[in-house]
């Protein structure tokens, strides 16, 4: 099983990379009787370390997921981005390292999580707690009212993505 | 095949926006970090206006003379695009904990949880 899916994404991979060398749909002969060859060593070599202990980023439904998670995400990103650009021509900054805890149980969630973050412009997340799994977060613009309490509100920071990282990875 | 060019002049009109004002930003803000949401977020989001551009162009014509070079063009730009998203964001976490790490202070910071927690060790 292991072997199988392996093998599968890298002969994936590998099409994707010689797409238009020929016309047997799009690849040539050679290339795709010389990418399942690579593709059943990578399968073969490679197996316990691209699939570890876990299977459960197999289920199609968490793709579809993060597929759809994809729309919000790039809202979201457009509307920072301009809110960034007018900081930058404004110069109204006002930046601090705010810790918050999303209550995400796993690394992979934590991953997607702390990346998001990052790709929304306006916070950056800078380092995490690896026992509690709490981030702590670079804001450029922050919101005065969430620094009053310590477990701070994460939803001015990421709004929901924490949900979303949970419903794809957790 | 008017239509797809208008598009294409808007996303790169659009790309180069983003990119001028995070080199803009590059110069005016004051510190490493803040420097790193310029630097890199509003690059990374210019670029991916760019690469849409190129993407746009290149299906357009890939659907209209079915000429297979273009397709090459359209799905290597895709797979630019992800590896673009992904090591961009892991390249700014890199940078922004390495410089805490090293003593790099938050300049006009109103709070600053991270350096809290080293006190506290």
């Amino acid at each position: 099983m292991r072997f199988l899916i392996t093998a599968v994404v890298a002969y994936a991979a590998y099409l994707i990379l010689t797409i238009g060398s020929g016309t047997v749909a799009l690849w040539s002969k050679e290339e795709l009787i010389v990418g399942a060859i690579f593709a059943v060593i990578a399968g073969a070599l490679l197996r316990n370390r691209f699939i570890g202990k876990d299977l459960r980023m197999l289920n199609p439904r968490r793709w579809f997921t993060f597929l759809v998670y994809l729309f919000p995400f790039f809202l979201a990103m457009a509307k920072a981005n301009i809110d960034v650009a007018y900081r930058v021509i404004t110069g109204r900054i006002n930046p601090a390292i705010v810790k918050i805890n999303p209550n995400l149980k796993n690394d992979m969630s934590v991953t997607m999580l702390a990346t998001s973050i990052t790709l929304t412009p306006g916070t950056l997340s800078v380092d995490v707690e690896p026992k509690t799994n709490e981030l702590y977060v670079h804001w450029i613009n922050v919101d005065p009212e969430i620094l009053k309490d310590m477990p701070r509100d994460y939803h001015p920071i990421c709004g929901s993505f924490p949900d979303w990282a949970r419903r794809i990875t957790g | 095949m008017e239509t797809l060019n208008t598009v294409s002049y808007v996303f790169i009109g659009i790309g180069l926006f983003f990119n001028f004002v995070g080199a803009i930003g590059l110069h005016r803000f004051p510190d490493v970090y803040t420097r790193l949401h310029a630097a890199t977020k509003c690059t990374t989001f210019g670029s991916i206006f760019l690469i849409l551009a190129v993407i746009v162009q290149s299906a357009g014509i890939w659907a209209r003379e079915g000429t297979i070079s273009q397709s090459v063009i359209c799905i290597h730009s895709v797979v630019a695009l992800v590896a673009l998203l992904v090591t961009n964001a892991t390249g700014a976490h890199a940078m922004a904990r390495a410089a805490h790490r090293s003593g790099e202070k938050p300049a006009r910071a109103v709070v600053d949880d991270l350096a809290n927690r080293k006190e506290r060790e």
